[in-house]
């Protein structure tokens, strides 16, 4: 199924264009039916209207939330399987998720904090915790940090974390409660201001990794031959750790964690174009944002008037369809 | 040579004099463990009464808390153990990928789903009682286990084969699936069904009774030493497809023999423990460090640490916190990681 690499252009033009459709569709359906025209008078002539104010206050932030977040753990999940080797490694293994969490539910037990703000700050600060701790602890030695080392002392760190997280919520019936939506990830109800405090960051990161592609395809053909060709293979890793961090750690400060578009993503990019990051790259941008855009309109529809969070919505979705992929290209590596 | 072979025409085990001396130390560790950990509980019993309980010599009272609350949990806890990291370490070798545990064949997701669903089914919303006996409820895990189990072999089945990058995939995908359902059912449902759900998402062997000890022996012990005998396929798994082809080896019948002592492992655990993490991921890179790649000494080894894993869990998760009952899965981790980066730290600074 890989596309030629002179299609590529192409491609990419139509994916962007499904994007927009993506986008523009999660603006428009659900609960209140909206049409194309009160988005364009939304903006035009702005008349307080119910449909003009759902659509501004609830529906735009929503879409951009939901695309922001999706392209940025997409980016986050390729980058992890770089570090790692690994095609089954995703932000989580940096411990990113399980830090998040397990400082949130802490800080709800002994603080019983609940303003959304906080939240933001504290998962951001535990992703950072977490994924700091993991890269240094993989690093100390003489070989550096080994996508081997980096693998299990992410994977034992994020259990402990996550264990931390468990019994504190086995312990505490009130607190499961006020963290089951969250852990569940959702990007409903999350307002723009939310959006602005991680945004700076999230954007500085894009046009880094972007610019990262062909340094990425040198390091992949082995850390020997990169080095011997003149590449820092230390920075780059450093690098790639921090963009992981801003990437996933903001997309679960604003989100809450979303397991599945990490892993996914980057593998269902690799069965269309191969061993070149500079197109994975933004390939996998643009697919992280659809797929939660579609997830997040169906988690709309399951249990209306209700929400489900985007996270399940993501697997029901994403699972199937990546399933498929995995049993028809023969290829995957 | 400072070899140990056992071998007959259907058996063959081999393993240096160390890893021989390592697994004896280690069955010591986890003997004396179970013996420490009959003594700990609400009524303290010391070791000398506890050793003339298991002799049948003890006092009345100490034999019922021993024989009826502390056994049954205990040898639970060490099958559950054991099932779990030899399963572990059977998939990593299987399918070369240090991050391969039973979690991601979707076999644990499977169980865990269809613990919710019995939940979501089988209760009264009205009074927050179940309308059947929980004692099914390992039964819904098992069967949980099994229909996963056949989903994630019939998707990754293909021309013939099953190649492990394929199975792992596409069991990464089912166990999305799967906690997706988890969690969407957990929401949905009135908290103390969640908490209930979580109880047992987190891996517990509270409420073991002596019923299940006999069906979770019988069936981990047939699965272990099936394991045991097939330790040497795995060795050549570990090859590679084309070494070990080239070498006559049947790998596609192996592999599909090692799946299925591995799954059977993993759905008896779960079926009574829960889906305790962790287990099985660390015990089999806890026993590598120690003893080397080799199968013959590195699948009991992982067993019995996964055992000591589980039941120090256990032990520590209904004593220390008393009355509190807090499920083993929230201290395998506690446990077995702290242990395991010590080990990583110490070999990386060689």
């Amino acid at each position: 199924m890989l596309i030629h690499p002179r299609s590529r252009v192409i491609v990419f033009v139509a994916c962007i264009l499904l994007l927009v459709i993506c986008f523009f569709s999660s603006i428009l359906l659900g609960y209140t039916d909206t049409s194309f025209t009160s988005l364009i008078h939304s903006f035009t002539q702005f008349d307080g209207s119910n449909e003009q104010l759902i659509i501004q206050n609830v529906r735009v932030p929503r879409a951009i939330i939901a695309s922001i977040v999706g392209a940025s753990l997409a980016i986050a999940g390729l980058f992890m399987q770089v570090l790692t080797k690994n095609p089954l490694a995703s932000p989580s293994v940096l411990g990113i998720n399980a830090g998040a969490s397990m400082l949130i539910v802490l800080s709800i037990t002994f603080f019983h904090l609940q303003s959304p703000n906080a939240t933001i700050w504290l998962s951001f600060i535990g992703a950072t915790l977490s994924a700091v701790f993991v890269f240094g602890l993989s690093s100390i030695g003489k070989d550096g940090a080994t996508p081997l080392k980096i693998t299990l002392a992410g994977v034992s760190i994020a259990a402990m974390f996550s264990s931390i997280t468990q019994g504190l919520l086995v312990t505490n019936e009130v607190a499961l409660e006020q963290v089951l939506f969250w852990l569940a990830g959702s990007v409903q109800g999350r307002s723009l201001d939310s959006l602005h405090m991680v945004l700076p960051y999230i954007v500085i990161a894009w046009v880094v990794s972007l610019a990262l592609g062909g340094k990425i395809n040198t390091f992949m053909l082995g850390e020997d031959v990169s080095r011997a060709l003149g590449q820092n293979t230390a920075l780059l890793k450093t690098t790639l750790v921090v963009l992981v961090i801003i990437l996933a750690g903001g997309a679960v400060s604003i989100a809450g964690p979303i397991g599945l578009v990490g892993i996914i993503v980057p593998q269902i990019v690799r069965m269309f174009v191969k061993n070149d990051y500079r197109w994975m790259i933004p390939f996998c941008g643009i697919f992280g944002a659809i797929l939660l855009l579609l997830a997040d309109v169906g988690s709309r529809y399951i249990l209306m008037p209700e929400e489900t969070p985007v996270g399940i919505m993501t697997a029901v979705i994403g699972a199937p369809f990546f399933i498929y992929l995995a049993r028809k290209g023969g290829t995957v590596k | 040579m400072n070899m140990i072979k056992l071998r007959n025409k259907y058996f063959s085990l081999l393993f240096s004099k160390r890893s021989f001396s390592v697994l004896i130390i280690a069955l010591l560790l986890l003997i004396s463990s179970f013996i420490v950990s009959l003594t700990l509980g609400d009524r303290y019993i010391s070791i000398p009464k506890v050793l003339s309980v298991i002799f049948g010599e003890g006092e009345k009272i100490d034999e019922l808390f021993i024989q009826a609350f502390r056994m049954p949990r205990i040898i639970i806890a060490i099958f559950a153990g054991i099932s779990l990291a030899i399963a572990g370490a059977i998939l990593q070798g299987l399918v070369r990928n240090p991050l391969a545990s039973p979690d991601i064949l979707g076999i644990t997701g499977g169980a865990g789903a269809a613990v919710v669903l019995f939940l979501a089914i089988f209760s009264d919303n009205r009074t927050n009682q179940l309308t059947v006996s929980i004692k099914w409820l390992p039964l819904a895990a098992f069967i949980g286990a099994m229909i996963s189990l056949v989903f994630v072999y019939a998707f990754a089945y293909k021309d013939g084969e099953l190649r492990p990058l394929r199975l792992v995939l596409v069991g990464v995908g089912f166990s999305a699936l799967a906690q997706a359902t988890t969690s969407f059912f957990m929401i949905i449902g009135p908290i103390f069904r969640a908490t209930e759900a979580n109880m047992w998402l987190t891996g517990s062997v509270y409420g073991a009774n002596w019923e299940q000890v006999k069906i979770i022996s019988v069936w981990t012990l047939v699965f272990i030493v099936l394991a045991l005998s097939f330790i040497r396929h795995i060795n050549t798994q570990q090859l590679g497809d084309e070494v070990s082809t080239s070498l006559g080896v049947q790998v596609e019948k192996n592999r599909l023999i090692l799946l299925f002592i591995s799954t059977a492992l993993v759905a008896g655990a779960v079926a009574f423990a829960g889906a305790i993490a962790f287990v099985g991921l660390i015990a089999p890179h806890i026993a590598r460090k120690i003893v080397g790649a080799s199968y013959g000494a590195l699948i009991p080894l992982s067993g019995i640490i996964g055992a000591i894993m589980v039941l120090v869990a256990d032990t520590i998760g209904r004593t220390v916190f008393s009355p509190i009952q807090i499920p083993a899965g929230v201290f395998t981790a506690v446990i077995g990681a702290p242990y395991f980066i010590y080990l990583l730290f110490k070999t990386g600074k060689r």
